[in-house]
């Protein structure tokens, strides 16, 4: 395949997850960050979110399979997981954190373990779309190409 | 306080008139308080985008400790839940120790009493994460006002 082939191939798939909800205008904040000085910036961070996420859902199903939940560590666990993943532009699993903070708020376990489900489901999706895009960015420098620069007019 | 998240386009855009000739000109320094590494590297890279000099640890104590020691930041981004020493503690301390840097809480809590009690120990402005290029700017008039008065 051509680069521009590639690069066009880039930006329809970019443009899908934005239109899909799985990113948002903060992950745009986050590219506009990245430059020469810090060409792996996106790249470093969204491992890092990666990282911290799989804790935190691991800390979480620990948390909730306890005799006696404590529910005010499971609060905090959620609510970290959302600061993350707002900040990295992860619409969809920030929008499952809400969900999940709000059950919570309830004490009720057996809704906080559906939405512990679907915020998995939803790392598990944002994170799978996140490693094709960067393989799909790695595919264009590869092959002597840049990777184009996307408004996504936020 | 809660901004809009509002467009992005360039982050140069996003600087408020005189936001980036304040920076330029003062040499302001900052330092970012947070348990998520995420957090830290994020806003240690939005703090130097935007010119200034930027320090980070991970949680309320190793702030208070810094400052024990003589250090001094014109700004602090605190966050709210932190071990050891929570964000709320720490600005309690940084306070009655007399420290007037502009101490900016951050947080995922959405609950306008919850950012209301972090205000009450001390800080200057409250901002639910994620930071923006916006949130930033307007921060950074206020530190500028700040230093002119």
């Amino acid at each position: 395949m051509e680069v521009g082939q590639m690069q066009r191939r880039l930006v329809d798939y970019t443009k899908s997850l934005f239109m899909e909800g799985f990113l948002d205008g903060q992950f745009s904040q986050l590219q506009q960050l990245q430059d020469e000085s810090n060409p792996d910036f996106v790249v470093e961070v969204v491992s890092l979110f990666f990282d911290d996420s799989e804790k935190l859902l691991n800390d979480l199903a620990i948390a909730l399979d306890q005799p006696n939940v404590d529910f005010k560590r499971v609060d905090a666990h959620v609510h970290q997981l959302k600061g993350s993943s707002s900040s990295i532009g992860a619409q969809r699993v920030k929008n499952a954190c809400i969900a999940f903070c709000n059950f919570c708020k309830q004490h009720n376990i057996e809704s906080c373990l559906r939405c512990l489900q679907q915020v998995k489901q939803e790392f598990y999706l944002v994170k799978n779309k996140l490693e094709t895009l960067f393989r799909l960015e790695q595919q264009i420098v590869g092959a002597g190409g840049s990777i184009p620069v996307m408004e996504m007019g936020f | 306080m809660v901004l809009g998240k509002g467009a992005s386009s360039s982050l140069s855009k996003k600087m408020v008139d005189g936001a980036e000739e304040m920076v330029n000109n003062n040499n302001f320094t900052a330092l970012v308080v947070d348990d998520d590494p995420l957090i830290r590297v994020l806003h240690d890279m939005y703090l130097r985008k935007f010119g200034l000099k930027a320090q980070v640890v991970e949680n309320g104590k190793m702030a208070v400790d810094l400052f024990h020691v003589g250090a001094t930041f014109n700004l602090i981004l605190m966050d709210k839940e932190m071990p050891v020493m929570d964000g709320a503690e720490a600005t309690k301390q940084l306070r009655a120790m007399g420290v007037n840097s502009m101490i900016v809480g951050v947080t995922s809590r959405d609950l306008s009493f919850e950012k209301e009690a972090f205000m009450e120990a001390g800080l200057d402005l409250c901002f639910e994460k994620p930071l923006t290029p916006e949130k930033i700017s307007f921060i950074l008039q206020e530190l500028n006002k700040n230093n002119n008065n």
